[in-house]
């Protein structure tokens, strides 16, 4: 007969403290808030589903998403190809390796408020170094205090200097994995340098790939700090990302239900688009 | 197809080698005949992968030359010299399907696909992977990703010559035995020059006619299975192929007869030149017999392999095993050992230095 072992579970019970405390307990709080109404001083009033509804009716809530849905697919669209390419022309061996790899690893340690805080200077048109070139030198009107699209750009290249690195990384840790007799081989095949990439280097790189797409994806729809430094979310209100437009509801409105309602569908996009990419990239691994 | 000559051909991968220890083949002067089957044969870090990446063309020798049919491709690069490589780990494009796989060279070339078709057909059957045609290479064992990558190189109907990197390295062994019978039927069939490169003698003396063995960036000697086996022309090759290796005693000259030790031993013939340094018999333990007289030894360790027995004694400090039929004497047991006059030679510097009987007579 087999035994069960029930002391296993006391092992996990650590683990599971620990996820009660930083997951499933705030996220409860916050299902708490979504259906219901508070005024403070712990009074609470039974709302059901209003402010679901009331948040899926409402334009503003449509206008945010679908700019969040416009900086992320900008960010995957730029970053990834980026990565790759920079990846595929870094150096492969040699002492330039090392040089490369922390030039690339660079961007990736400042810490996220600071980023901002740097594009936020840089970019001004004043006393900025690029705003001022851009304004005074090439006499190109800049200015992402005033001009949204100014804001967009700003905040999209912010983006993309300090996280191609990491797309960067990952796919040159995928190129140097590939074993030089596939090179050779394709030499002998005769293949051309586009067909070494495409059916060689990709198709390795793409587990990799995967996981940068992931990352990528799930960073970028979850960005708060940098554009919030960056542009508060201006001007007007073009680039109120989602969770940009969360914080106002919450902190600036104080409407505690609608605010938690909108996490949990927020949420809920971030979860399934995830689980999409994943799906769709792997689902020839199967066999 | 194609004779393949290489020339005074050198290679070291220091940008400007000084001593000869700096490069990693030395001083190669090679033909490779039309249609021959070919093992070069080397323990681990000989050079052999870099003189088959020189004749492939992904390495450019230092100095000297390589003839197709006396045409010079030492520039050339690999696509265009039309050669075949079949890689240690197998190389396939995992997102093509096998057909397309085998297609792949072709397609590159410029081929119309009713040529292409024909050739990928005739190629498939002949290694008998016609029903994984439409299947993702990805997913194939090993073994067949491996007659995959063969293929691609068969595909060419011109390919000059097909190398083989160590190719059954990753292949179950039940699985080796098959496909390396299958490789010597194609070579059979298809009649194309066969470099195999292996450090296992097995794979080497069944596959090839001529077998190519490599020490240190020089070559020691080239052969038939049987002459490297019955006349290594160095010790090294006595040591490298038998199971076990040649038997090489330390001995000394006196009046142009060889002593070991106090002990008088005949050589097969006469001794070439005027020897000078180090001087060595070679007999391999096949024709080491256990005698009533003869040098005496003691046994060290005897071992059952099979067929045979293994014997090993000592003698005047040195090793000698025999390989006898049938149970051997006791460990520790006294016995006298006799060569065989005919297969017992002399070596001056690892070098053979006599004159075989045929020679004489």
């Amino acid at each position: 007969m087999k035994t069960v072992n029930q002391k296993a579970w006391f092992f996990v019970l650590p683990v599971l403290v620990l996820v009660a405390f930083n997951a499933l307990i705030p996220m409860m709080t916050v299902v708490n808030y979504s259906v219901q109404e508070t005024f403070g001083n712990n009074v609470f009033l039974w709302q059901g589903l209003d402010w679901f509804q009331q948040l899926l009716t409402e334009e503003r809530f449509y206008k945010a998403l679908g700019r969040q849905f416009m900086f992320t697919g900008l960010i995957l669209i730029i970053e990834i190809p980026l990565g790759i390419a920079i990846a595929l022309a870094m150096p492969r061996q040699g002492i330039w390796v090392p040089v490369c790899l922390v030039l690339m690893a660079l961007p990736m340690l400042i810490p996220w408020n600071v980023v901002g805080a740097m594009w936020n200077i840089f970019t001004l048109p004043d006393i900025g170094l690029l705003g001022y070139f851009l304004n005074n030198v090439l006499g190109i009107n800049y200015d992402m205090t005033q001009d949204p699209i100014a804001a967009w750009i700003t905040i999209i290249t912010m983006d993309v200097w300090h996280w191609t690195s990491l797309v960067v990384l990952l796919a040159y840790a995928g190129l140097v994995s590939i074993p030089d007799a596939y090179y050779q081989a394709a030499k002998i095949d005769g293949a051309s340098n586009w067909s070494v990439f495409r059916f060689i280097q990709l198709p390795k790189m793409k587990p990799v790939l995967t996981i940068a797409i992931l990352l990528r994806f799930m960073d970028s729809f979850n960005i708060y700090t940098e554009p919030f430094v960056l542009t508060g979310g201006g001007p007007g209100n073009s680039t109120t990302l989602l969770s940009i437009d969360l914080v106002k509801r919450a902190l600036g409105q104080f409407d505690l239900g609608p605010a938690a309602a909108m996490s949990l569908i927020y949420f809920a996009i971030t979860l399934l688009v995830s689980w999409l990419f994943y799906t769709l990239m792997t689902k020839d691994d199967l066999n | 197809m194609a004779k393949i000559t290489l020339s005074k051909l050198r290679h070291s991968y220091y940008p400007t080698p000084k001593q000869p220890s700096d490069y990693a083949l030395k001083e190669i002067d090679l033909d490779w005949n039309d249609g021959g089957a070919y093992a070069l044969l080397g323990p681990s870090g000989c050079g052999k992968s870099t003189l088959l990446n020189i004749i492939s063309g992904l390495l450019v020798p230092s100095e000297g030359q390589i003839l197709f049919d006396g045409k010079d491709v030492t520039e050339l690069t690999p696509d265009k010299r039309n050669i075949a490589q079949v890689f240690q780990f197998p190389v396939i494009y995992d997102t093509m399907t096998v057909y397309d796989n085998l297609a792949f060279p072709l397609r590159n070339r410029g081929r119309d696909e009713e040529t292409v078709k024909t050739r990928v057909m005739a190629i498939a059957e002949m290694l008998e992977v016609t029903d994984m045609l439409d299947t993702k290479a990805a997913g194939l064992s090993p073994d067949n990703k491996q007659k995959i990558s063969m293929g691609r190189g068969l595909v060419r109907e011109d390919v000059n010559v097909v190398m083989f990197d160590e190719p059954l390295t990753v292949i179950d062994p039940h699985l080796k035995w098959k496909l390396r019978s299958k490789l010597k039927e194609l070579h059979q069939r298809i009649k194309a020059t066969m470099i195999y490169v292996t450090h296992d003698q097995t794979e080497a003396l069944t596959f090839a006619d001529q077998v190519v063995v490599m020490q240190d960036g020089e070559v020691v000697q080239i052969g038939t299975p049987v002459e490297l086996f019955e006349r290594p022309a160095h010790t090294f090759v006595g040591h490298f192929i038998g199971s076990p290796g040649m038997n090489v005693l330390p001995c000394t000259l006196t009046d142009g007869q060889a002593y070991f030790g106090d002990q008088l031993v005949a050589l097969e013939g006469a001794i070439i030149g005027e020897p000078n340094g180090r001087t060595e018999i070679g007999i391999r333990p096949e024709f080491v017999a256990l005698a009533a007289s003869g040098l005496p030894a003691t046994v060290s360790k005897v071992s059952d392999v099979g067929r045979h027995t293994v014997v090993e004694c000592d003698a005047n400090g040195s090793k000698i095993s025999a390989i006898i039929d049938g149970a051997g004497p006791e460990k520790g047991s006294p016995v006298f050992l006799n060569f065989q006059q005919n297969q017992t030679r002399l070596y001056v510097d690892g070098w053979i230095a006599t004159q075989s009987q045929e020679a004489q007579s």
